[in-house]
């Protein structure tokens, strides 16, 4: 193909990068089963929410649970745990946000303070932080030191954010419905 | 110095095979007639040694993966019965497990030897790229590795390593996620490392061909840092000299092996790792492998989660460009003066950054009132130290040393008589 170097494109060029555009399409739809295979597959997705029973936790004492292979911290929070909480000026936090935006409407409709549920995983790199430690009387994460809160919020350390709050809802005054 | 083929085939049938696929003449004008310069010491023996080292792990892991089942539920007790039931199985597995270490002492001591006698300098600067290749290779393969057996530490590593690129913005968290196949390390994400840690073995054998390769086009380097000029006089054949040479090197370096495989099995490991993976649970105190712990600790002394990542990949990516940091027209550390005392400095900022990844962040080394000066503090200093060093101190003392006069040959550095000056280490 010596003397082909026109100077306007010819329709055999627009062939060519039609072809060539064409086969990237095809090798790019060829290795996304590949790359799909990895992400959750349909059991993982098909793990269903859970309920727990959260009658028998006495005032200021927390239990660990396990949904979707996470550990979950229910904590039945006293009125120190909470007032300590609420009495934090919000502005001044790392990831700001108050009290009553982590604890959700129990059956009556009125904010059910006492409990707290958060996912058990540091927002660091993902170690389970030690519950009733450090100088918040949240949680301490052993791994590389962050302190959480009563109310479960980042106050100190590398993490980045609050502990996460998962989807959940009371289904009676002693039951609650994870996921 | 890949000069003409020397090699004759000495009868028939490899005169027949000669003509056909010269493979023998490959094997000839690598490691037999391969001209050596005369003057390598025993630093340069570990190019052998890593090669026995990724052998041994081959095969003693293709040998346990005969054993093992890759499935959270049994992976634990798979590793204890190869300990008990199988024959010989407690032998393969610490020399499997030892063997990563012992890798990773070797490799190291290669690098460092790099380091010191500039050996990444042209035109020897696409065979240090790729021994760095080799070294990420190594590293993602020892730490899928370290999944398999299923321990404390296992799992908690697993989590912490993967949670890392949840650190990148916008793809963090689907990255994640697709990383472990589910919504924490599992099953998924156990099985796919089994086969990952399978694969990768193979894939830094083949970046060791062509590592290899560019060595024998460049031309191995020595410690008089100056090319061969006279192949006949600065140069011995491969074998017998070098292959003796290795050889010797190899069987000290296996008497250590063998110290820590027969009397030591478990001195690199963490004894938490014995104990099964709990999700529930995180050890008080975890840490990575021996041979990480220097990253580990630059991860931790940023407080900032993604700047801690950026870092940590950067103190190995920095590795890559270094030849193009480095000005000295001067290779080898013996005729740098100034470089010679930064490069002993920058080896202790090394082991120091390994200590402190080894440490509780919040240990205090040095008491002041309430607090003090702790181990995050050290490490801060450390992390910014290992950083000038490529980024100050290798462009900078290029330009501003004076170096020693360089030997007029390699004959000339180790032949007696004609010594100059006689060089230390
Ligand atoms: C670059 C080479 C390799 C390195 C650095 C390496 C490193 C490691 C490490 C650190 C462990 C954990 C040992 C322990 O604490 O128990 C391990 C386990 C394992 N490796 Fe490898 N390995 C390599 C090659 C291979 C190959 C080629 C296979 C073949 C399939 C393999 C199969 C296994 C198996 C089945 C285990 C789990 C059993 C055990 O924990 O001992 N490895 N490897
Ligand atoms: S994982 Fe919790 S502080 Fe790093």
């Amino acid at each position: 193909m010596a003397e082909t170097h026109a100077d306007e494109p010819t329709r055999r060029d627009f062939l060519y990068v039609a072809t060539g555009s064409l086969a990237a399409v095809g090798a790019a739809a060829a290795i996304w089963p590949l790359i799909d295979q990895m992400n959750p597959d349909a059991s993982v997705l098909a793990l269903a929410s859970a309920e727990f029973d959260i009658g028998a936790i006495p005032v200021g004492q927390e239990i660990t649970v396990k949904w979707r292979g996470k550990p979950i911290f229910i904590r039945h929070r006293s009125e120190e745990e909470i007032a300590e909480a609420e009495s934090v000026d919000v502005s001044s936090l790392p990831d700001p946000q108050p009290d009553d935006a982590r604890v959700i409407a129990g059956p009556g409709g009125e904010l059910e303070k006492q409990w707290l549920v958060v996912v058990g995983i540091c927002t660091h790199l993902g170690c389970v932080p030690l519950s009733y430690r450090g100088e918040y009387d949240g949680y301490f994460c052993p791994c590389h030191g962050s302190v959480y809160d009563t109310s479960g919020r980042i106050r100190k350390g590398p993490a980045p954010l609050n502990l996460e709050v998962p989807p959940y809802e009371f289904v009676s005054d002693t039951r609650i419905k994870i996921g | 110095m890949s000069g003409e083929s020397t090699y004759t085939p000495g009868n028939g049938f490899s005169r027949w095979l000669d003509d056909r696929l010269p493979v023998m003449r490959l094997v000839n004008d690598s490691f037999v007639d391969y001209p050596t310069p005369r003057n390598l010491n025993y630093w340069w023996t570990f190019g052998g040694i890593l090669t026995f080292c990724l052998a041994v792990q081959i095969v003693t892991g293709i040998v346990l993966a005969m054993h093992y089942i890759p499935t959270t539920e049994l992976a634990f007790a798979s590793v204890e019965h190869i300990m008990r039931d199988v024959n010989y199985g407690w032998l393969l597995r610490y020399v499997h497990a030892n063997g990563a270490s012992m890798f990773f002492i070797a490799v190291y001591i290669h690098m460092f030897r790099g380091l010191y006698y500039g050996s990444y300098k042209a035109p020897r600067e696409v065979l240090w790229i790729l021994g760095v290749l080799i070294y990420l290779l190594m590293m993602a393969t020892a730490f899928f590795g370290y999944v398999l057996p299923w321990g404390q530490m296992s799992f908690w590593g697993a989590t912490v390593i993967t949670n890392l690129f949840g650190a990148i913005p916008f793809v963090g968290e689907a990255l994640r996620t697709w990383l472990w196949g589910g919504f924490a390390v599992g099953d998924p994400t156990l099985n796919r490392f089994f086969s990952l840690h399978y694969l990768f073995p193979f894939l830094i054998a083949g970046v060791v061909i062509l590592h290899v390769w560019a060595l024998h086009v460049s031309g191995q380097g020595n410690p008089a840092g100056i090319e061969v000029k006279d192949p006949k006089k600065d140069t011995v054949p491969f074998t017998p000299y070098a292959t003796i040479k290795d050889a010797f090197g190899l069987v000290i370096f296996a008497i250590l092996f063998a110290y820590f495989v027969f009397y030591n099995p478990n001195g690199l490991g963490e004894p938490d790792n014995y104990i099964e993976a709990n999700p529930l649970s995180t050890p008080a105190h975890i840490v990575p492998e021996w041979y990480l712990l220097p990253f580990y600790a630059i991860l931790r002394a940023v407080p900032d989660k993604l700047g801690g990542v950026v870092l940590m990949f950067g103190a190995i990516a920095i590795l890559f460009v270094l030849p193009w940091l480095d000005t000295s027209k001067v290779r080898s550390a013996r005729f740098r003066p100034l470089y010679k005392q930064f490069f002993w400095i920058f080896a202790a900022a090394c082991i120091g950054l390994g200590y402190c990844g080894g440490q509780q962040p919040d240990k205090i080394l040095i008491h002041v009132g309430d607090g003090g000066f702790d181990v995050t503090d050290l490490s801060r200093i450390l992390t910014v130290y290992y950083f000038a060093h490529f980024l100050i101190l290798f462009p900078v003392l290029g330009l501003i040393e004076k170096p020693k006069p360089l030997p007029e040959s390699i004959a000339a550095s180790v032949l007696p008589g004609t010594r100059q000056e006689k060089a230390t280490s």
